[in-house]
């Protein structure tokens, strides 16, 4: 908690939570793209299905959709430029098991016909936290660069992930582990310091018991 | 890792101006320097005057609650407060209703509350013809208090009712207007204190849900209740709890709130026959 998280930040109300936090879900989903969505799917769950048209919640996803920070003013006309922009919005409300009350189930593809599906919960200040990536659980806020790996779960994998990031001299901020069953898949989250290189990234993924990786940075690119 | 009690601010305080003890603290817990965090404060200031100049009166929010209200109050001829604090009064609605209206605000420390720190403090510079580097002490000031109640209580209207938002916002805003106005550190705690102490218990009963009915109004409340605590602050009148003790009595009493009236829009104003009405109007929560 800085004094920023008291003061500030600048944003387009009305609500931290259902606004502030609702763009940034949309700008990680957009983030995990990589690219430009052309279709996207909302799904609104509890107190965002209920006073999330009240509070510009489904205008405040599809602007972080766009590419927009939680400052900009054009957020209460996004659906309107998501339209000229040709992107496919369809926005509806629905039951989530055990999600926290501001939940958005945002599935979003691209021109390549990529798509990726987030699971994301706004927790009041405009921070959110990160549920799941392709129904893979996890728990983080963004804040940091982060690996989202799916790994075969056996000895020294770990070892192994934590090398690659020591040769860049990377430092690990906090580190989850998480798997379906012993010997099975597992995912590992890993929040970093710095944002890491698409040479050590491909190193990675090259690893041998790595089946998938997400990077996530909202520090930089669109 | 930040001020954990108001005593320690007040420590801290012994030795340079309060504000500086503030942004010295945040320049060792985010890593930064002095410039970046003087400009990062500054930012917020000038979107805060921003917030206050851009205020359109023809403007209505999406479930036509919101809107026209600070225009109202600023050509209101007669009033019982006078003209300065007529000012303050619609400085707050002007933010809140922008607020409620999608523009841009700062969140200080919240989006609900945003018309309470501008409603004290640009009406001041334009009276006491401060300069912006003032101002953003006054910011520093408040960010302080405010660290300490988010640390200590909270600042969401979700976990704590209103007392947490708009109760918090005015104790911020009553310390910044004492350090303002020359005060001593221990008078700003007393402001805060005061501040509190006077809307402890306060719920959210939001109508529909929707950050407009009753919040638009208690932004007013807010920035008023600021500026007495501040003036009883500078008379010399000490609060009898102290600062910390208050905080964490409002965190007692927000953890003793029952759900219905922590912003679920389903207690309080939002419960009555009327606020259902409007809520399903609006196209807001119906509540219950």
């Amino acid at each position: 908690m800085t004094i920023f998280d008291v003061m500030g930040p600048v944003m387009v109300g009305p609500s931290s939570s259902h606004t502030a936090g609702a763009v940034r879900i949309g700008l990680t989903a957009r983030r995990l793209l990589a690219s430009e969505p052309v279709k996207a799917d909302i799904l609104l769950h509890g107190s965002f299905a209920a006073t999330g048209a009240g509070h510009g919640t489904d205008r405040a996803i599809v602007a972080g959709l766009l590419g927009m920070a939680p400052d900009d003013p054009d957020i209460p006309r996004s659906l309107q430029l998501a339209k000229e922009r040709g992107m496919a919005v369809h926005i509806h409300t629905g039951e989530l098991r055990n999600a926290h009350p501001n939940t958005a189930l945002v599935t979003v593809t691209n021109a390549m016909d990529r798509t990726v599906e987030l699971s994301a919960s706004s927790l009041g200040g405009g921070r959110i936290r990160i549920n799941a990536i392709d129904g893979m659980e996890a728990s983080f806020s963004g804040e940091y660069p982060t690996l989202i790996i799916r790994n075969q779960d056996r000895p020294g994998m770990l070892s192994e992930i934590t090398r690659v990031l020591y040769e860049q001299r990377t430092n690990i901020a906090t580190l989850q582990l998480y798997r379906d069953r012993k010997g099975g898949l597992a995912v590992t989250v890993i929040e970093c310091d710095d944002p890491l290189t698409p040479a050590l990234r491909q190193e990675l993924a090259g690893l041998d018991g790595v089946v998938r990786y997400t990077y996530l940075n909202m520090t930089e690119g669109a | 890792m930040a001020f954990g009690s108001v005593g320690a601010l007040l420590r801290a305080a012994e030795e340079k101006p309060l504000w500086e003890a503030v942004l010295d603290e945040d320049c060792r817990d985010r890593g930064a320097d002095k410039k970046d965090s003087m400009e990062r404060m500054t930012a917020l200031w000038e979107a805060m005057v921003r917030s206050v100049d851009e205020y359109d009166p023809q403007q209505r929010s999406a479930s036509g609650l919101s809107g026209g209200q600070a225009a109202k109050m600023a050509a209101a001829e007669k009033t019982l407060c006078g003209p300065y604090m007529g000012r303050v009064m619609a400085t707050a609605l002007s933010v809140a209703e922008r607020n409620a209206c999608m523009g841009r605000i700062v969140a200080a420390p919240t989006a609900g509350a945003s018309g309470v720190m501008p409603a004290v403090l640009i009406p001041l510079r334009a009276r006491e013809n401060m300069d912006d580097e003032a101002m953003v002490r006054c910011l520093y000031v408040a960010a302080g208090f405010g660290q300490v109640i988010a640390t200590r209580a909270s600042v969401s209207g979700a976990e704590h009712g209103c007392q947490a938002e708009i109760g918090s916002a005015s104790g911020m805003a009553a310390a910044a207007l004492v350090h303002a106005l020359g005060g001593t550190p221990g008078q700003m705690a007393d402001a805060c204190a005061m501040a509190l102490q006077n809307v402890m218990g306060l719920v959210c009963d939001p109508v529909g849900g929707l950050v407009e009915e009753p919040c638009v109004k208690r932004n007013v409340m807010g920035a008023v209740n600021a500026m007495a605590a501040a003036d009883m602050a500078l008379a010399g009148i000490a609060s009898a709890i102290p600062c910390d003790d208050v905080i964490d009595a409002m965190a007692a009493v927000g953890r003793a709130m029952p759900a219905a009236l922590r912003e679920t829009g389903e207690g309080g104003l939002a419960a009555t026959r009327t606020g259902r009405k409007i809520a399903q109007r609006a196209g807001g929560k119906p509540g219950v």
